[in-house]
Order: structure tokens, then sequence, then C-alpha cells
């Protein structure tokens, strides 16, 4: 498993790579320097695990900007994990850089997302109200404006949070600014659809179904979580209610859509199971001719049942806000949280549940 | 006495010799006495009491019926010494002289009385003869009488047979003669209308037309009969059909017809086709009246001329049909009653149409009244037609009207509630243009919770109409149970309470999406409305609706306690709305000057931003806001303003001395580690957490909802060693004035701590003010 944190450390940036031996629950850490700046946001490519991007801040002349850039990761890292963390510091090793995503560009960017399927060519970054598409050349060491589309209206729009949808052959993006949630074709770069007042306060985070092509989650400051489908942008199809401050982060899981993870700065970590809006709504679909008729009729038995969508866990390890929560691509039944106080809490779902869900 | 006691004397005195009395007189008179006894079977003893006399079978008594002189003798020879018979026979011999002397009185007494008897019928002799002479003579008459009557009768015996059989030649030329003219007479009577008299006629002739229809005459006359009969009939049903006459004429006209042997079904089917025309221009006319412009008359009237007009029309069709088709049977009675159920059922569809025009107005009397007529109206062809089912018809279509009464009641109710929004709405926009002057907010309240309450009970008074006494269909079980528990009670009153508590509710859900549509003291007024719901008021109304309609319908009825808690729910969500909503506007106050400032360049701070005073300022008129409708509330640590001025100085050092370590970045850890520790033992803030019924409650969730906004927000910057500083002040400024309103002041102070330390450790030059200096620059501020 990998995981990548961007904590703050006085005035050196590190991303720390941290792997979990599942079987003997151990922690490794690896820790980089990220030199350029705090870092707001990141994101691996989907191709190339040693390739990650970054939005970070800098401080030049007292002035805050925020920037984007893709990095490498050094080939082979030194595990430290055995050493005292204080000594990390100087056995760091510094991640690589590619490329500047939009040093000409004007804006300070707030997100970055990769194309989810593709061959880690493309990237998309959301600055201030521009959404600007990038094609990666050169085994990633040049970025290349490949289209760009900006949102015109009063006051200061600006994008807080965008994600690339996986379906559609990946043609479609999703972005959320103040309270409304867009949907943006990357081959035209035109909006296709739009979400007004998703939210009563600001979209904090969004998310889309893995296995549902029109489904897509979203979270804000008004606490609540809400499940879109993208055909019908007058109603949520669901609202999850459960938090009782901000929500920062909302992830499906990769595999199985109906567990969904949310993080809050109430110092929560909510997994939900929202079965009835899932690609599975009547459970997993065991194959007829694997089974006995006894087993057939368990199973429409099973099937039978109401399916209720509930919260499975509330997670309160964190003793302050949780700002990002994320499941492993490794392993489906596990996931990772991390908080302001640098906590990275990894968890992983009920037994009891994985074996419902799997049987 | 004489004779008798002179029988037995001369019976043995001729016979013996005496033998001389011995017996002195009274036991003689003694002796015929007891013989008299003996005649009429009275017993010796009891009318002498002396012991028994001489038995009267002994044959020595000489005064007996069986004495025998031989015996007597003997025993007194045997006896008697001779003294004592000397005695006995001077005795008999005295005796037997006075027996003597008696007889010889008797008939020298008796003697003239012979002679005249004997006088006497020889002359009956005579006359006797001279009877019989004339009785002979008159039998002789008789027979000479006797003897000429017979011959007289015997001579008029041929007359007699003669006359009678004229007589009765006469009786049948009489008949044929009428039979004879029977064709004529029908025709004049027919012409002349008198169909009653022809009908007669030929009812008369039928059956000897029938019988004799074998001779050609009787035959001729009887095809006549039947054309003339069949014009009559024709004309009969011509007049029939016309149908102008009234309902008796036409039930004349079918009386007669059946008379002249018409088949009663056609009839009967004719008979109700013009029963139906007649009715359907009753109903037409109804319609008419209904018609789509407005001069309807009121409907009162309106169904007073539909149960004189139709309902009557009806009546008497039903009553006529009953009398003439009464041999149809049950057959009959089944048409009749399909037809009175068609025609009713038009008719009910019309009074449905004008009382759904009655809907909308507001008079309930009136309705009632109608409703009253129209039912009682229909309770009089009940009996007539109870298998026609118009009475239950006629009682669902009052219920139905009563329904929707009560549906209108709880729209009116609902419309009412909403016009008191929309006025407090307006109250509470107004006064902001006009200036201050305007109703309070607890003015509000009240004027909103009476007018409801008015309205309400005018509702009840209104619906109660339907249950009063004197009209006719209160007292059907409807009315009675089912319009009282679950109609008033459930529908209109419970339904009331509970509609207003959604829509009440509604305005959390939706001014959430909006962001605020709805005033926040709207928000406030209507929780503390249903918060007053909750206490009083439902429990007041449902007793209320309870005495008035006496409940006595068995179904459940939704308890007091529920409606209760479905109150209390909706003043809660109402509060916890408004505390969001109110949070929710400071929030973004402070959140816009958070981020719409450049941190990093700020200069050193001179002041409080205006933010801040802004931000107090607000909060303070939240807290007379919620002050004019809720109460204080328990604060947790009491403090007077005085000792809040040393915590605030003790507090503002204490934050120092928490944060200073973390200014040197060569000890970063001790930071996490400190907040950490400090955050083990805090208690976790819930930050949207629900809020209870008091003004510190409120005040409490809003404070939380606006700090925690100020918090995440500063950890989303980065602060200049100024930008630090000014958040230093700000902090401060807001501890001076916010702990007031908070229950528990510790709250505030740790959240205010958690924004100066996030804003520390957002700072890359983190040095902070010297606490006097924040200090002063609050005073001044």
């Amino acid at each position: 498993m990998e995981d990548d944190a961007p904590v703050i450390y006085g005035l050196e940036f590190q991303i720390h790579i941290i792997d979990f031996d599942d079987e003997n629950n151990i922690i490794n850490k690896n820790v980089l320097l990220h030199q350029a700046g705090e870092i707001w946001h990141i994101s691996a490519s989907p191709s190339d695990k040693g390739v990650l991007a970054t939005c970070y801040n800098k401080t030049p002349d007292s002035r805050v900007l925020a920037c984007a850039a893709v990095w490498r990761m050094p080939e082979e890292l030194e595990s430290v994990g055995h050493e005292s963390p204080d000594d990390s510091a100087s056995t760091t090793q510094t991640l690589e850089l590619l490329c500047q995503l939009g040093s000409a560009a004007p804006g300070n960017v707030a997100c970055v997302t990769w194309e989810p399927m593709g061959d880690g060519k493309k990237v998309i970054s959301l600055a201030d109200n521009h959404i600007l598409l990038w094609d990666l050349q050169e085994s990633s060491n040049q970025a290349v404006l490949a289209g760009s589309a900006s949102l015109e209206g009063k006051g200061q729009l600006r994008f807080t949070s965008g994600r690339w949808s996986p379906h559609h052959n990946c043609t479609q993006v999703a972005t959320a600014n103040d309270t409304t949630l867009r949907g943006w074709d990357t081959r035209s770069m035109s909006q296709i659809y739009c979400i007004e007042n998703a939210h009563g306060q600001l979209v904090r985070d969004l998310d889309f179904n893995p296995n549902k092509q029109y489904y897509l989650a979203s979270c804000g400051d008004d606490c609540k979580v809400k499940f879109w489908d993208t055909r019908n942008v007058t109603e949520p199809v669901r609202t999850l209610e459960e938090h009782s401050h901000w929500v920062w982060s909302v992830r499906y899981n990769h595999s199985h859509d109906q567990l969904v993870l949310t993080g809050s700065s109430d110092s929560r970590v909510i997994l939900s199971n929202m079965v009835s809006i899932s690609s599975e709504p009547f459970g997993h679909l065991v194959d007829d001719d694997d089974v006995s008729d006894q087993e057939e009729h368990h199973a429409e038995e099973k099937s039978k049942e109401p399916l209720q969508d509930n919260v499975i866990a509330t997670y309160e390890e964190h003793e302050d806000s949780v700002y990002a929560v994320d499941w492993s691509s490794a392993d489906p039944w596990l996931f990772a949280s991390l908080s302001y106080d640098g906590r990275l809490v990894i968890n992983r779902v009920p037994r009891a549940l994985k074996y419902h869900i799997l049987l | 006495m004489a004779a008798e006691a002179a029988r037995p004397g001369p019976a043995f005195g001729p016979g013996d010799s005496p033998e001389g009395p011995e017996a002195d007189a009274p036991e003689r008179r003694r002796k015929a006495h007891g013989m008299l006894k003996l005649y009429y079977g009275l017993s010796e003893g009891e009318a002498g009491g002396r012991p028994s006399g001489p038995d009267p079978l002994d044959p020595t008594d000489l005064n007996g019926a069986h004495f025998d002189p031989e015996v007597y003798l003997d025993k007194l020879r045997r006896e008697c010494p001779l003294p004592q018979l000397m005695d006995s026979e001077t005795d008999m011999v005295r005796q037997i002289r006075a027996l003597d002397s008696d007889m010889q009185t008797l008939v020298y007494e008796n003697y003239n009385k012979f002679i005249s008897a004997t006088d006497t019928i020889r002359k009956m002799k005579n006359d006797f003869r001279k009877m019989e002479d004339e009785m002979d003579r008159l039998a002789t008459n008789m027979a000479v009488i006797t003897d000429f009557s017979a011959r007289i009768s015997a001579t008029l015996q041929d007359h007699h047979e003669r006359i009678t059989k004229l007589a009765g030649v006469h009786a049948l030329l009489r008949k044929l003669q009428f039979l004879f003219e029977l064709p004529s007479r029908l025709t004049k009577c027919v012409e002349l209308g008198a169909y009653g008299q022809a009908v007669r006629y030929q009812g008369r002739a039928r059956a000897v037309l029938q019988q004799y229809q074998h001779l050609p005459s009787f035959r001729a006359i009887q095809d006549d009969c039947q054309v003339i009969t069949a014009r009559l009939a024709q004309q009969l049903r011509q007049r029939f059909r016309e149908g102008g006459s009234g309902a008796p004429e036409q039930a004349e006209c079918v009386e007669l017809l059946l008379a002249l042997g018409e088949p009663a079904e056609e009839l009967c089917e004719e008979f109700l086709v013009h029963a139906r025309g007649r009715l359907e221009e009753e109903l037409s006319a109804l319609e008419k009246e209904l018609g789509p412009s407005p001069p309807a008359p009121d409907v009162l009237e309106f169904t007073d001329r539909g149960g004189s007009g139709f309902v009557g029309g009806l009546c008497q069709v039903a009553a006529a049909y009953q009398e003439l088709f009464e041999a149809q049977g049950p057959r009959g009675g089944e048409k009749l009653a399909a037809f009175a159920q068609e025609l009713g059922g038009c008719y009910f569809e019309l009074v449905e149409r004008r009382l759904a025009q009655e809907q909308g107005g507001g008079d309930n009397s009136l309705l009632v009244r109608a409703l009253d007529r129209f039912h009682r109206r229909l309770r009089a062809p009940g009996p007539l037609l109870a298998a026609a089912g118009l009475t239950e018809s006629a009682t669902e279509i009052v219920e139905r009207v009563a329904r929707e009464r009560l549906g209108y009641h709880l729209q009116g109710l609902q419309t009412a509630f909403l016009g008191c929004l929309t006025d407090v709405r307006q109250a509470l926009a107004a006064p902001r243009l006009a200036g201050k002057e305007g109703p309070s907010l607890a003015e509000l309240l009240a004027s909103v919770a009476s007018s409801i309450q008015s309205h309400i009970k005018a509702s009840l008074a209104a619906v109660h109409l339907f249950t009063a006494k004197e009209v006719s269909f209160s007292n059907k079980p409807y009315f009675r149970g089912e319009f009282c528990s679950q109609g008033v009670r459930e529908g209109l009153i419970v339904g009331f309470i509970r509609s207003m508590c959604q829509t009440a509710q509604s305005f959390c859900d939706s001014a959430g999406e909006k962001g605020g549509a709805t005033p926040p003291a709207l928000l406030l007024l209507l929780s503390r409305l249903c918060l007053d719901y909750e206490t009083a008021t439902i429990s007041y109304i449902l007793t209320l609706t309870d005495e008035q309609f006496l409940v006595q319908d068995q179904s459940p009825v939704t308890p007091v306690s529920t409606l209760c808690a479905e109150a209390r729910e909706t003043a809660r969500r109402l509060l916890t709305h408004y505390v969001k909503v109110q949070g929710l506007v400071i929030s973004q106050m402070l959140r816009k000057s958070v981020e719409t400032r450049d941190w990093l360049s700020t200069l050193e701070p001179r002041n409080v931003r205006a933010v801040m005073k802004r931000v107090v300022e607000d909060t303070t008129a939240i807290d007379v806001q919620v002050g004019l409708l809720y109460e204080e509330g328990v604060r947790k640590a009491q403090s007077s303003d005085s000792s809040k001025r040393t915590f605030s100085v003790y507090s503002s050092s204490r934050q120092q001395g928490r944060y200073a370590p973390s200014y040197t970045p060569s000890a970063p850890m001790d930071t996490n580690l400190l907040s950490n520790i400090q955050k083990l033992f805090s208690e976790r803030i819930d930050v949207f957490s629900p809020v209870e019924f008091n003004k510190v409650s409120v005040l409490t969730g809003i404070i939380k909802i606006s700090l925690k906004t100020l918090l995440e927000c500063v950890r989303l910057r980065t602060f200049g060693r100024f930008g630090l500083q000014q958040v230093q002040v700000d902090c401060h400024f807001l501890q001076l004035y916010l702990w007031r309103f908070v229950a528990d002041e510790e709250l505030v102070h740790l959240l205010l701590d958690e924004v100066v330390a996030s804003a520390a450790l957002r700072c890359p030059d983190p040095v902070p003010m010297e606490p006097s200096v924040v200090e002063v620059i609050c005073e001044r501020g």
C-alpha cells in the first residue's frame, strides 16, 4: 500500500511514503523533500507509480502563490522506517522536478487531477477560475497546454476541487466552485452539466462512483454528503447528514462502491454503506452455475432483505479536523485518514461487513 | 188439623169399640203435631225435645197408621189391670163421642158448598153443549174454504209460470239490449270522454261476450266492442302520453287501462317512462338553476326546490305506482326501485354539483340547513323506496359534504396560518424601513397564536353545526362517531397541528438549500410557537374539541403526547435551524474577512478589525432577539463582569504560555504534543449540535459555529507576523465580548485558543504580540 501525505514541519515540506505491511502490521515510512513549498494537494499518476503531481504554495515577497508541478520520486527508496523519525530529515531524498504546470499560466492552482485510465499523459489543473488541460510530453518532462476553459461570472470565482471521471472514455471532468458542481467535456472543454446550489455552502470535495457512470458524490460546508445522478441535476439521489461540521473529503471504494468514506472537521471519519444506490443494490450476485439449489435459494432470500443505507462505523481516533481520506488502491478493505495534527490513521472495513459483501 | 185428626177417628171408630181415651187433650194435640212433623220429615225429637213418642209402626198406637185393634186389645188385656182397662174404655168412649160430634159439625158446614158446586157444574154442562155445535159449524165452513182455495190455485198455476218466464225473458232482453247498445254507448262515452263509464261497461260485458262468442251476432258485437275498446285504449294512452296532466290523472288513466286488461308490465314501463319525463323536467329545471352563470339561488333555496319539486314528484310517483301495480309483486317493486335509484342518482349528482359550488363559501349554517332540508326530504320517500337506497345515498352525500367541509376548514386553517406567517414576515421586514417602531417579536408571537386559536375555534364552531341536535342527520352513526373522532379531532385539529408543524419544518429544509430565504426571526418565532403548542395549546385545543364533540367512537385517536412530541421536535428543529442560519451569517462574515485579506503583508495591528466588532454587535442583536422569546437558561460557570476581566487576562496569558514554545521552530513536536494533550483533556466540541430551548444554548450554538468557521478558515491561510498579531488581537476582542453569551465560557476560550494556535502554526515568522498591548488595543477598540 502506498499513501502520500503532506505534512507541514516548520518550513520544510516533505512527502511521506508510508508502506503498510498488511500481514505483519508494520508501517514503513520514506520521506521525500519537497522544497518548492507547502503542499496543499497531491495526486499520483495512475500509470507510473513513481510520478506524482502536487499543488503547493510559495511565499515569495510576502505573497502567496499556489503552483502545481509534476515530480518523479527517486527510483529506490531508502528504508528509514526503523530509524527514529527525528533523523529522517538528514537522510531524506529529494523529488525530481519533471515539469511545472502553468508557470506561464495565471492563477493559484487548487487541484490537479490525472486522467484515470490513460497512460499518464494528461493532467488537468484548476487554477482560480480556469480549468487547464495539460499534455505531458517527452516522458513527462514537458507540459503543453492542450486546452482550457474558464468560468465567467460575478465576483471572484474559484475552483475548489475537481475529479476526472473514469467513465465515458475519460472525457469528463467534474469541478466544484463555491456551491456549484460542474461537469466538463475534455474534448471540447465545454460545460456539460451544472448543479447549481449543490450544497448550501462551499463544496469541498467530490468523487465519481467507479462503477456507475452517472453517479457522483459531493461534500461541503453544510455538513452534508450528497449523491447525484448527473442526468438529473435538480435533486440529489441521496443525502447523508451524519457529520456535525464541514465535510472535507469523500471517497468511493474503488471496487465496492457501496462503501463511502467521508472525513470532516468534526474530527470524525465515517464509513457509510450506500447499498441502495450502489452498482450492487442486491448484494453480490453469485454465478448461478456454481451454486446448488439450496444455495440459490439462500441467495434469493438474501436478495429479498430490505436494503438499507446505513453508517457502518464512525472512527473517532483523530483529535482534530480530518482533511483527507482515501482508500488503498491495493486492498479494497483498507483506508487511511489524515488530520490536522498530522495523525495518519489506517483502518480496515469491519470483517463482518466484508464477508457480508463478499459472500 | 181437624181433618187430620178426624181421619183416623172414623177409621177405627166404627171398627172398634173405644176403650176409653186415656191421653188428655194436650197429649193428643201433640201426637197430631208429631204426625204432621213426621209427614214433613222433621224428626220428633227436634220438634219436641222429649224422648220420641210411640213408634209410628207400633200396632198398639191408636193414632198410628198401623194400628191393629187385636194387638192393641191383647196388649191392654195382658198388661193392664182392670181398673185401668175400665179407665181406658171410658176414655175411649169419650173420645169416640167427641169425634162423632166433630164429624157432624164438619158435614154441616160443607153441605152448602157442595150444593152450589153441583149447580155450577150443571150450568157449565149446558154451555158446553152449545159451543160444540158452533164448533162443528166452523169446521164445515173451513172445509168449504179450503176447497175453494185449492180450486183457485189450480186455476192460477198456469198464469204464474208464464209470468215468471216472461220476466226472465225481459231481463235477458235488457241484457241483450245493453249488449247490442254497447258499441254505441261505448262510442258515445268515448266521445264524451267519460272513459271511466266506458271502461265499466266494457268490464260488465266482457265476460258475456267472451262466453257467447260462438254466436255470430255476439261475435259481431264483441268485435265492435273490441274495436271501440282498442280505440278507447288508444285514446287513454294518448292522454296518458300527452303527459300534460298531472300525476293523479295519469294514475287514473293507468287504472282504466289496467281495467281494460292492458298488459300491466307494459303499462308500468310506460308509467315509469312518463314519470321519468316529468321528473327529468324537474331535474333540468334544477340544473338550469345550477347554470354556469351565477344568478343561482342560494343553496338552501336550491335544496328546497329540489325537495319540493323532484323529491315530492318522486314520492307521488312512487305512491301511485305502488297503488296501481301492487299486483305486480316483487318485480314491480324492483322496477320502481331501479327507477328511483336512477333518477335519485341524477338528483344527487345535481345536488352534489350545487354543494360543490358551495364548498368555497364560508356560510356553514346555511349549508347545514340546506343539507338538513335535503336529508329530511329524502327521509319521506324512504319507507316507500327502501329498496332504492335513497336515504343511504343521501346520508352518504351529507357525509361526503361534511368531510369536504372538514377538508375545506383544514385548508382554511392552513391558509390562515400561512397568512399569519406572511403578516409576520411583513411585520419583520417593515420596521427596518420605517424606523425602530414596530411590534416586538413577543407581540407578534402573541398575535399569531391568538389569531390561529381564534381561527381554530371558529372552524370548530362552524363544524359543530353538523352535529346540532335539531339537524336531521346528526343522529346518524357517522355523525355521532366517526365525524367527531376521525373527522373533526383527527382530520381537522390534529391534521392542522401536524400540517402546521410540517409547514414550520419545511422552512428548515428549503431555507437550508437556498441559504436563508426565511428571516431568522420567523424561525425563532415559529420555534417558540411550536414550543408553546407543546406545553399548553395542543392539550387545550384537544380538550376543547373533545368537549364540544363528545367523542363516542372507539377508534384510536392520536394521543396528546404524540402531538406534543411532534410539536417539540418541530420546535427543536426550528431552533436548531435558527442557530445554523444565524451561525452561518456570522460565519460568512468571518470567512470573508479571513479569506479576502492578505495576511502576509498586513501592517502591525493598531485596531480590532471592524468585522469583529460587527460580529459582536450581531451577536448582541441575536441575543436580544432570542431573549424576547426564550428564557435565559443556565450557565455553567457564573462569573461577574469584573471577574471576567481578570479571567480574560489570565486566559490570554495562558494562551501565551501554551503556544510560546511553538514559535521556535526547533521544537516542532512539542507544539503538536502540547496541543494534543490539551485536546485529550478537553471535551470534543460538537459544533452543529442540537440546542435546548433557552437563550444561552442558542447563543452558544451560534458562537460555536462561528468560531469553528474562523478556525477552519485561519488554517487555510498563511500569516505574516503582523497577520498573526492581528488574529491575536481579534481573538482577544472576541473573547472579551462573547463570553457572556455562552453557557460555558471555557468553550469560547478553547476555540479562540485554537484559532490563535492555528494561526501561529500557519505563520512562518510567529512573533506574538505582548498580551498587555493586545489588551490595550482591545480596550481602545
